[in-house]
């Protein structure tokens, strides 16, 4: 097993040095820059939080559709019923499930995001 | 197409009223439109002005976007009918040696929707902006549909050709899919169709500290359609910049926007529509933001803002959610 240094640890690395080049950079390069630190602390967050969160949606998406299966599996099910129609906002716990579910996605792709709130 | 821009300029000089060019300078780097600043020299002061590009031929057939004649009439007689433009100044010619393009006067002031909703500078003048939105909605969707050949969409329209790119994206998002079934079961009733700007966001509008909104930009994506549309796209959550409380642009609140849209002559528009309108924004964005990432997947781009963008549909996704959970 590979121990040291750890996947994290690989990218902050890499994460510090575009940051520490970035002034040096046209202002084309230093937004793309960002862009790029940004998706190396998503994935430095995919590491350790996707995990748990794709137990969770496996679990989620078992209760709520009745059967077992792989996530792949239970999410093309999902989208299936959905476009047949057998599901649809008034389903008990859909909307609930949607929503833990892309909590922890936006948890990962962007923590700082602020959704709209109820009115 | 290689285009010596300078050159041209140059040789347009006389033609805009001018002796000569000075400090052109590319701004934007956008894939299918160049935006270019430079100053025309003369007997007086130099002038500033903006030239905007077409650096690859329009595609009738595929693309949505206005032709640069089009986007040019709409931006005279949205000037006319009292919105504030950058005011034409020349349709680029064939002999111009520009290609397609038009130069308009420069608008000074600042168009980074992140200042408007939080910079200091814009304290004063922010709570006024939902309004004065509404009023210049209402003088655009006053032009007559003929006032430049532009197509026409409706809302079940837009969700069958967001549907077909979802599909052709081979994406499973279950958000998107109940998004599309809800919406499709709740299209509002028919409104007579105005000329629509078709992407009045904060990001595409020129603000000044003092007068608020002084010039409305980009005008590629102008159609005819629900007027709703225009007032919906402007409070998608993904260009309120962090404030989500604000649901106008991350400025203000849609009772002012609708109020302002009367004020200025603008039909009576239910809340409900233009949440349904904003709903239909937020699948339209993460579908776009699904077939940008598409694009690099495919490998027909390879920059790193293409792939990371793709991460961007999770927002849409969320305020999606929010939204149906909220009766919409």
């Amino acid at each position: 097993m590979i121990e040291h240094p750890r996947a994290d640890e690989l990218i902050e690395a890499v994460a510090g040095w575009v940051e520490s080049i970035r002034p040096q950079l046209n202002p084309r390069d230093a937004f793309l820059s960002r862009v790029a630190v940004n998706a190396l602390n998503a994935v430095k967050r995919e590491l350790s939080q996707g995990p748990a969160a794709e137990v969770a949606a496996r679990s989620r998406l078992s209760t709520l559709l009745g059967m077992e299966a792989d996530l792949g599996t239970l999410n093309a099910e999902l989208c299936e019923r959905l476009r047949r129609g057998e599901m649809d906002v008034a389903t008990p716990g859909l909307l609930a499930a949607l929503k833990a579910g892309i909590e922890d996605q936006i948890a990962i792709d962007q923590p700082t995001y602020v959704s709209v709130g109820r009115r | 197409m290689e285009v010596d821009i300078l050159a041209a300029l140059a040789a347009l000089a006389p033609k805009l009223g001018g002796t000569g060019v000075e400090k052109a300078q590319r701004l934007t780097g956008g894939a299918s439109m160049e935006t270019w600043a430079f100053n025309l020299l003369g007997a007086g002061e130099p002038r500033p002005l903006i030239l905007r590009r077409r650096a690859v031929p329009l595609d009738p057939e595929t693309s949505r976007s206005a032709s640069m004649a089009a986007e040019a009439a709409l931006i005279q007689a949205a000037g006319h009918a009292g919105a504030p433009v950058a005011p034409l100044v020349r349709l680029c010619q064939p002999e111009d040696g520009l290609g397609e393009g038009h130069i308009t006067g420069f608008v000074a002031g600042e168009t980074l929707g992140r200042k408007i909703v939080a910079d200091p500078r814009f304290d004063v003048v922010r709570p006024h902006l939902a309004r004065q939105c509404g009023q210049i909605l209402a003088r655009i969707h006053t032009l007559p549909i003929g006032a430049a050949n532009l197509t026409t969409a409706d809302a079940q329209g837009e969700l069958d050709r967001y549907e077909a790119i979802y599909r052709t994206s081979g994406a499973e998002r279950p958000i998107l899919e109940l998004a599309l079934q809800h919406l499709r079961r709740n299209l509002p009733p028919p409104m007579p169709n105005v000329v629509l700007h078709g992407d009045f966001r904060n990001g595409n509008m020129m603000f000044d500290p003092a007068l608020g909104v002084v010039a409305v930009l980009d005008w590629e994506l102008a159609h005819v359609g629900d007027p709703a549309e225009d007032l919906g796209w402007l409070c998608v959550n993904s260009w309120r910049f962090g404030r989500a409380d604000r649901p106008v642009g991350g400025f203000g609140d849609y009772q002012d926007l609708l109020e302002g849209y009367i004020e200025a002559g603008g039909a009576e528009v239910p809340l409900s529509r233009v949440l349904f309108w904003q709903a239909l924004g937020s699948l339209k964005w993460g579908i776009m933001c699904l077939m940008m990432y598409s694009s690099y997947a495919t490998g027909a781009t390879n920059s790193v803002e293409r792939p990371m963008i793709g991460r961007r549909v999770s927002e849409t996704e969320i305020d999606l959610v929010n939204l149906l959970e909220a009766g919409l």
